[in-house]
């Protein structure tokens, strides 16, 4: 698969560097930005209140 | 040995006679046939790299979740209490060498309280670290207030410098972990409540672990009866326990030892955050 990603990229070895590097990137910044918040709504977090 | 034989010949199985032009050429071919189909995307080969990548991304959530998000959260949540006190100061924060006798100020005023998730204090722990300041807020509630702003207030409990008790929560861990070190604190530390109005420098006195339902520590008087009459001003902690658990809670109470009003400046054990220049 990843492979395959490599193969259909256009260019040199350096320009498929660079635009593997900007994908990477990419796919971090969303994740850090929505993917991972919402991921952490879902999920059981400690209760830190006291209630009866 | 026939062309059509050789090229049956996986690469490892290359023919005997190497050196004749003929085997050299049938090598070559067969070697560029093994890496397409080594190239070739597969199911298989899918299903592997997918799993792989989930994994990783578990790998990175975790690292977001429990080590980069707290340090920036917590940052961000160090930065509004640090704007917030320079906003009530003005800019210009009152200077005083503080006496090594506390001046007694007699009964401590409180501020008005204010509306729902709004922010009313500042909490400075030198046990959490020389820097350590969050702002607090009214209310509990997970996504309004603990989730989002940090240290909330339980509406139903007293405000800073009241008699009674002042009862605040916030996490352990993650969301930026505002109570994170909550069990290093020892017998004698100040815990200083910062409003628009005055300081409260509470002292911590002792430490209880609890089943979330003991609704009774947010008493007046904690864990007794609130029929009794109260005298103390009492600060109370609440956090998860164990750390990343909900089984428990742990509770941490302080009680005020002194106040003093914000024109005479913060105690000197916070003296140099509030003021940096000074």
């Amino acid at each position: 698969m990843y492979a395959a990603l490599w193969r259909i990229l256009p260019g040199p070895v350096w320009v498929r560097v660079i635009i593997v590097l900007l994908l990477v990137a990419a796919v971090l910044f969303s994740l850090v930005t929505w993917v991972f918040p919402w991921v952490q709504t879902i999920i059981d977090t400690p209760e830190v209140t006291i209630e009866a | 040995m026939s062309d059509s034989a050789a090229s049956d010949l996986g690469p490892g199985e290359a023919p005997e006679e190497s050196g004749d032009p003929q085997g050299m050429l049938t090598r070559r071919a067969a070697l560029r046939r093994a890496r397409a189909k080594r190239q070739r995307v597969t199911f298989v080969g899918v299903v592997g790299e997918l799993l792989i990548t989930a994994g990783v991304l578990v790998f990175l959530f975790l690292g977001w979740q429990l080590w980069l998000n707290d340090l920036i959260v917590g940052e961000q949540h160090r930065e509004e209490a640090a704007e917030l006190a320079e906003t009530w100061n003005s800019g210009n924060v009152p200077i005083h060498e503080q006496p090594a006798v506390p001046i007694d100020y007699g009964v401590p005023i409180v501020s008005a309280k204010v509306g729902d998730a709004q922010q009313f204090a500042i909490m400075y722990v030198p046990r959490f670290g020389s820097d350590y300041q969050r702002t607090v807020w009214e209310g509990v509630s997970e996504s309004k207030v603990l989730d989002t702003k940090g240290i909330g207030r339980y509406p139903e409990t007293q405000l800073p410098g009241e008699v009674g008790n002042f009862a605040v929560a916030a996490h352990r861990t993650t969301y930026g972990k505002p109570f994170s070190d909550i069990g290093e604190l020892r017998v004698g530390d100040k815990i200083i409540i910062r409003t628009q109005d005055a300081y409260y420098t509470y002292v911590f006195r002792n430490m209880e672990y609890v089943w979330p339902s003991a609704i009774d520590v947010l008493n007046p008087l904690p864990r007794v009866p609130d029929t009794m009459e109260v005298t103390d001003r009492i600060l109370t902690m609440t956090s998860c326990n164990p750390r990343f658990s909900r089984a428990e809670r742990i509770i941490a109470y302080s009680v005020l030892e002194s106040w003093q009003p914000a024109e005479a400046g913060p105690p000197a054990e916070i003296a140099a955050l509030v003021n940096p220049e000074g």
